[in-house]
């Protein structure tokens, strides 16, 4: 165990004033954790609660009358299933395309002798503490005919200058030997990228491939500036429509004397929404440290 | 190094000539063919979604036609620099981005510095890794998701936290906190926290894993009980990640973070909203004024470069070391 080889002289730890130290801090943190972690079940409580539960109810993390009404409410609207399937597509095509600019890009960078290499990191990395702007931006999506195009969720945010920066390092560290050897076959440089390297870098291809999804399927900003159909909203944009305004005026529902459920429905598409995140969640810890010193500069 | 296993370099470098240095470009790009033809599309992108954007910041002393285009249009100076800094909104865009960057230097910034600090000091380790893991997972979630998580729980009629708010303030009306001016910044403020606190701790936890063991050692010869280890020896340790962070947190000092403030703000509670990274979206995009809100990103941009190098150079000339 990790705290028996870091055990420290009985001693230091026995005072009272340590005592107590030890006991406030683990309230402290375990208050920390429930925070974060009550709200999210709290709503999916409330997702297979009944409304006249929600409203009475002011918490509570099992529903008294377990119904799954707000489910099969939005499920039966032709606007959140639309939503709901565009957002995976786009996020399962943007995640490929992205992954795949971002690692061939990276792995010519990551060749030292490959001439001309710094002018092309040094712009990159000067992307990193200036940028044209919201404006300038749409105006080159827009010049481009990408208006409430799916490309439009993609492409401008194909290539994350952190996350090339760290591939780019990692292919730096690949044993080189396995590559000459492709090379002295006569294999050129495209066949061994895609026959020694990219099979040697799954796991940084997993992690990348989870951080890119998540970044898509978050993103409120781009549908936001580019997709103006509402034919084309993804699920971001219609959770924010569900919660913020009057939810069931958002959802087209062919069934008019369905009475919606006014509340349920947003916590059941906030959970919606948030699910496969929590499901990705575990693989995306196991490969945290890798990519995240730099990644969480970001912010 | 492994790297340095390159192919040997082209003879063109030894024999000198205009003409044979010419040879020699073509012999390089012959060469490398693959890994330049590699390095195309990111290019591409760069150029396109970086730098083309970069060149359009121009428009911001134009009056920008579409039809004209970036060559076209007629070129006017610094006029819709001076509409901002002279018109009524620049104040309270200025005011309230200032505020919000002031909050987040006193609540947002340290607060993964001090939980970093207490995860440390927690000694039986299933507990760390647990708090760890429930801790990190709202960096994952969206914003959407995290303004509807306070819509919900601040809801004027069921909402658990505008109860608690209720009964703390003996308020017995059915305010909505939401749409209150006073409850925004407060809201916008705890939303980080909970967002960004715990994903905010790896890379301090990263620092601390790396104190060389010995120091404590040395510390306790002398007598050091727990908190003068943490004061002269921990805190010390992680000196250097607290000043590369608040470096790359001073270059994003206007950044209010454009999908968080949008998500909060309500007709009712723009003129404490209102921030440079919004104005830019609603002249811009809502009322069509193209040129302006370029202007107004442009001034956020540069102000931003200049904090950022300002900072750095501020970090060295007091004995750190800086980010660059």
């Amino acid at each position: 165990m990790n705290s028996m080889k870091h055990k420290k002289p009985a001693t230091e730890y026995s005072t009272v004033g340590s005592r107590v130290f030890d006991v406030v801090n683990v309230a402290v943190l375990v208050g920390l954790a429930l925070v974060t972690v009550l709200p999210l079940l709290y709503v999916l409580a409330g997702s297979f609660a009944g409304e006249a539960e929600i409203s009475s109810r002011p918490f509570f993390l099992w529903p008294e009358k377990f119904v799954t009404e707000s489910y099969r409410y939005i499920f039966a609207t032709d606007t959140f299933v639309r939503a709901l399937l565009t957002t995976v597509v786009v996020t399962a095509v943007g995640t490929v395309v992205q992954v795949l600019l971002t690692f061939t890009m990276a792995y010519p960078l990551a060749k030292r002798y490959l001439p001309g290499r710094a002018l092309v990191l040094n712009l990159i990395i000067f992307t990193l503490v200036f940028t044209g702007g919201m404006i300038p931006t749409y105006l080159v999506v827009r010049d481009l005919g990408l208006l409430d195009s799916y490309w439009a969720l993609i492409l401008p945010l194909a290539i994350n200058p952190f996350y090339l920066i760290i591939v780019k390092s990692f292919f730096q560290e690949l044993p080189q030997a396995l590559e000459e050897a492709a090379r002295i076959d006569g294999c050129n440089e495209m066949g061994v990228f895609f026959k020694i390297v990219l099979p040697l870098s799954k796991p940084i291809i997993a992690t990348f491939s989870l951080f890119y999804a998540v970044g898509i399927w978050n993103d409120y900003m781009s549908p936001l500036l580019y997709i103006s159909d509402p034919d084309k909203w993804t699920l971001q944009i219609l959770v924010r429509q569900l919660v913020s305004t009057d939810a069931a005026n958002a959802l087209s529902q062919m069934d008019r004397t369905w009475v919606p459920p006014e509340q349920g429905l947003k916590f059941a598409v906030v959970v919606i929404a948030t699910l496969p995140i929590l499901f990705f969640y575990p693989f995306l810890q196991k490969h945290f440290t890798k990519g995240v010193l730099i990644g969480s500069v970001k912010e | 190094m492994a790297t340095d296993l390159a192919p040997p370099p082209t003879s063109a470098a030894s024999i000198s000539g205009r003409r044979r240095r010419r040879a020699g470009l073509r012999d390089v790009f012959t060469r490398y063919r693959w890994l330049y033809l590699m390095l195309l599309p990111g290019v591409v992108y760069f150029a396109l979604f970086k730098y083309l954007p970069m060149y359009g910041v121009t428009i911001a002393f134009q009056d920008f036609l579409p039809f004209l285009g970036y060559s076209g249009s007629p070129w006017v100076g610094f006029k819709h620099f001076e509409e901002l800094f002279s018109g009524p909104d620049f104040g309270r865009l200025l005011f309230n981005t200032l505020f919000l960057a002031l909050l987040h230097i006193v609540f947002v910034f340290p607060a993964p510095i001090v939980v970093a600090l207490l995860l440390n000091e927690l000694r039986v380790t299933v507990l760390k890794r647990t708090v760890q893991s429930l801790v990190y997972i709202p960096h994952f979630l969206s914003w959407t998701i995290v303004a509807s998580l306070t819509y919900i729980l601040f809801a004027a009629d069921f909402g658990v936290l505008s109860g608690w708010i209720r009964d703390v303030l003996g308020d017995t009306s059915k305010i909505d906190y939401m749409a209150q001016e006073e409850w925004f910044r407060p809201i916008v403020v705890l939303q980080q926290l909970w967002k960004q606190t715990g994903w905010g701790t790896i890379i301090y936890l990263a620092a601390l894993a790396g104190v060389d063991p010995q120091l404590y050692e040395a510390a306790r010869m002398d007598g050091a009980g727990r908190f003068k280890q943490l004061w002269h020896v921990t805190l010390p340790a992680i000196r250097p990640t607290i000043v590369v962070m608040a470096i790359l947190a001073s270059g994003n000092l206007l950044d209010s973070g454009f999908e968080q403030i949008w998500l909060m703000t309500t007709s009712l509670n723009r003129s404490v909203a209102d921030v440079f990274d919004t104005y830019v979206y609603y002249s811009g995009i809502t009322q069509g004024a193209i040129s302006y809100s370029t202007a107004v990103g442009l001034f956020k941009g540069v102000a931003g470069v200049i904090l950022i190098f300002g900072s750095n150079w501020l970090a060295k000339r007091l004995g750190q070391r800086g980010l660059f």
